[in-house]
């Protein structure tokens, strides 16, 4: 109905130009790029590599728990140390840096349209910062007395005793660092993020035109640069009492029979501190996803998301809620249970703006032509996926059910089933969705089925079970699951068959990594938008994108981004930078 | 975690504004042409790099109201035993005050364009910041003289680590002031010295704000005023 101005009286773009910088040899180009591109593949590829790590620590631990007493290596400390590395790699080194570092940079420069990130040199600086804080965080595999065992929470005080592995070592003084440089890397990197979105958007592109991953990507980067600071001050915090003897969290403690220095300090306040930044981190790495996973839904659907609005608005909801649900990791902590029933009623209230995304989701779907590419599929699984990790996250929720499930498998399911799987699905959606525009080939087909199906149904053969397991009763973190009266033989069957599982979706990633470097020179030739899609960045005049990525003009937006199918018009889906109106009801009145 | 809380509900009341001026009813599937011809609707017309600024303000802002918090928290505990703040730190509260206030005759001058009295006012900050810097070494070194010593009493260590990070960052803002400073020696171009003239003032009144809102905390008055306030509201 509102045709704001004839397409033919625009003026040309008015965006002032950005300064490019300009690289002069090949160490600026390649290695010390300010290009948000390279920073975004430099920042992908670190990720995988320290996700590896972390996926090979997931594979001793199902040694251990599928075949005890058979490694000898594994001992009980070793046990804990690949927890805790494991935990903490998947959460803040992969998901976190992977959703912000590496989509945030290639995506939202070429989906609002702009030249490159509004601070380049302060992007680049986020990357190298990050890179130090992996390899501080890898450093402490090799000092005396391995990394930290603390658990991915590290709650004093036994973070920081000499029982656990790394405590009264070098391990958590290097993981304790390692976090400091990675939240003051992401904060160089987080400020790019929102002011690009805020202040580097071409002309036309409103905030109620930009596609959904953005809008995602946007928010969760907002709710990390405020959440990240208490990880910040939890951390420092630690790291005094572990260092220079003070009792910021640490209480009187008697360890091996000898009275330590410290006094009446309070683990819980370390918990209400990890805690505030570590609930928003879910969302950090769950707002991304669902952005991206619209974005996939609807162009691989060929039609336009549903309830576009509602989308933002859920996304904006879900952002603010997120600070206020914190203390439901603390049911067991001892706190006032008062406190405990606001935040069952908060996490519970949480769920309604999730849970329209997924309806939305779900109804985009509704009479699309649905095209069941290796992207759509990801997303799919994701759909499934999400849903049945959610349901569990409100048994969850709920004090009575959390205390009794709380230190069983039945959570471990659920998060990873939520936080772990999901995003995870996502991020693999992505890759097969973004990966011709970053290359300019496609990714083998074949290769991405076996991909996929493994993926996702061993994903399932793995998680399924667990949660059978927790409503058992069998406990998480220990390393030794023999002569337990809830381990029956069939409880140890499973476990044994869980194990295998993951050997094979493990396997099946081998399979995708060998995907990912062969098609850079085998693949398919993409050319420049292969799935025919709306959004600016499958627009761009090469493929991949050159420096400056728009070629001499920036694009003029004139729509939104999810005009797919529209009645009227030629092809099915037309791109935001192509003017005119289309439509039976988009006649101007 | 109340303090957080509170500085968080500023962020999003500001936040809330500024949506609410962005059109999010907006029906964007009904709308083709420029919607950005719509004024107001597009970006700000503010200076990137001041929105910049504002964003990272926030974020220490942010690890400011943590810190407080852990403060607050961990003061209800027995053994809080609170130190007498040495009276240096009313002069240096008036250090960092001058600091602002040459800092913000550099913001005047550099509008005006008189490039003299920017040197002098940007030259004037830089060693105030450096005397108040220099003033709560003093400070430190008082209070272990008398024995309250970092890991003795959590009020101690929260004094220390409090009073350590607003000056590392007001190290890192005699970075930025340095090379503000370099420009205005080396001449550079009117606007772009007028504009990180401006970032510096932004940053050292944020940075003089925080210093007497955390020296209200450690001096003990914030305790009471929130406990007065307890007392109105029950």
């Amino acid at each position: 109905m509102v045709d704001v101005t004839p397409a033919d009286a625009v003026p040309p773009a008015e965006v002032a130009e950005m300064e490019l910088y300009h690289p002069h040899s090949w160490w600026t180009k390649y290695v010390f790029s300010q290009d948000a591109k390279v920073i975004a593949v430099q920042y992908s590829a670190t990720a995988t590599a320290i996700g590896l790590v972390a996926l090979m620590l997931s594979w001793l631990m199902r040694l251990q728990l599928g075949f005890p007493g058979t490694f000898d290596f594994i001992t009980p400390e070793a046990y804990y140390q690949f927890i805790t590395m494991h935990g903490m790699i998947m959460v803040i080194y992969l998901l976190t840096a992977l959703f912000l570092g590496g989509f945030g940079n290639y995506l939202i420069p070429l989906m609002v349209g702009a030249r490159d990130m509004v601070f380049p040199y302060v992007n680049m600086l986020s990357y190298w910062v990050y890179l130090l804080a992996v390899l501080v965080l890898v450093s402490s595999f090799f000092a005396p007395g391995g990394p930290t065992g603390a658990g991915w929470t590290l709650y004093p005080p036994q973070a920081i005793t000499s029982g656990t592995p790394g405590g009264q070592d070098w391990g958590i003084i290097l993981m304790l660092s390692s976090l400091i440089l990675f939240i003051i890397g992401f904060t160089m990197g987080g400020l790019n993020y929102v002011v690009t979105v805020l202040q580097g958007r071409t002309r036309g592109m409103t905030l109620m035109r930009l596609p959904l991953t953005v809008w995602g990507i946007f928010t969760a980067t907002v709710m990390a640069l405020l959440a990240f600071p208490a990880l910040f001050v939890a951390c420092v915090m630690m790291l005094l009492d572990r260092l220079l003897g003070t009792s910021f969290f640490m209480p009187a403690i008697v360890e091996m029979g000898e009275q330590l220095q410290h006094n009446g300090g309070s683990p819980i306040l370390f918990q209400h501190l990890f805690w505030f930044f570590g609930h928003p981190e879910v969302y950090i790495v769950a707002l991304p996803a669902f952005g991206i996973v619209s974005d996939l839904i609807s162009t691989h659907a060929r039609k336009n998301i549903f309830g576009y609005r509602m989308m933002v608005w859920a996304i904006i909801a879900i952002g603010a809620l997120s600070f206020v649900v914190w203390a439901h990791h603390m049911y067991v902590s001892g706190m006032n249970p008062y406190f405990g029933f606001f935040f069952a009623t908060t996490t519970l209230i949480i769920a309604v703006p999730t849970a329209i995304k997924v309806y939305n989701w779900v109804l985009t779907l509704w009479r699309g032509d649905i095209h069941l590419t290796i992207p759509m599929l990801f997303a799919l699984a994701f759909i499934v996926t999400f849903v049945n990790g959610g349901l569990t996250g409100l048994f969850l929720g709920n004090v009575v059910v959390d205390v009794p499930l709380s230190d069983t498998m039945f959570v471990v399911a659920h998060f990873h089933m939520v936080m772990g799987v999901a995003p995870i699905l996502v991020i693999f959606g992505a890759i097969y969705h973004w990966y011709p525009k970053v290359t300019g080939r496609m990714l083998n087909e074949t290769l991405g089925r076996f991909h996929f199906w493994v993926t996702f149904l061993g994903a399932y053969l793995i998680f399924f079970p667990m949660h059978y397991l927790g409503l058992m009763g069998v406990p998480r973190r220990y390393a030794e699951l023999t002569d337990m009266n809830i381990m029956t033989e069939s409880a140890h069957h499973l476990n044994s068959f869980i194990s295998i599982m993951a050997f094979i979706v493990g396997f099946a990633q081998m399979v995708f990594l060998f995907n990912l470097i062969w098609s850079i020179r085998h693949g398919r030739e993409a050319g420049g938008n292969p799935w025919r899609a709306t959004t600016l960045e499958w627009q761009t005049p090469e493929t991949p994108p050159a420096h400056g990525n728009f070629g001499k003009d920036l694009p003029i937006v004139y729509r939104w981004a999810y005009d797919y199918s529209v009645p009227g018009a030629k092809e099915d889906f037309i791109p935001q930078n192509v003017p005119g109106t289309f439509g039976p009801s988009r006649e101007p009145a | 975690m109340s303090v957080i809380l509170v500085f968080l509900l500023v962020i999003a009341g500001f936040a809330g504004w500024w949506l609410s001026h962005q059109r999010l009813t907006a029906k964007p599937w009904l709308e083709q042409g420029v919607a950005g011809d719509f004024v107001g609707f597009d970006r700000s017309s503010l200076p990137t790099a001041k929105i910049g600024l504002g964003v990272f303000l926030a974020v220490v802002g942010c690890l400011f109201s943590l810190f407080t918090s852990a403060y607050f928290m961990r003061m209800g505990l027995s053994d809080w035993q609170p130190l007498p703040l040495p009276r240096l730190l009313w002069l240096n509260t008036g250090v960092l005050a001058l600091s602002s206030v040459a800092l913000q005759c550099a913001v005047v001058a550099a509008r005006r364009g008189q490039v003299d009295t920017v040197r002098l006012g940007l030259a004037t900050a830089g060693l105030t910041a450096l005397a108040f810097l220099a003033g709560q070494l003093i400070a430190w070194r008082q209070l272990t003289e008398d024995g309250y010593l970092l890991a003795s009493n959590p009020a101690n260590s929260f004094f220390y680590l409090i009073t350590a990070m607003h000056g590392l960052h007001i190290l890192g803002g005699l970075v930025g002031l340095g090379r503000t400073s370099a420009g205005a020696w080396n001449g550079t171009q009117r606007e772009r010295l007028r504009l990180s003239v401006e970032l510096c003032a932004m940053y050292w009144h944020f940075l003089l704000f925080v210093w007497l809102c955390i020296f209200a905390v450690l001096a003990g008055w914030a305790a009471t005023f929130v406990s007065i306030c307890q007392r109105l509201l029950t």
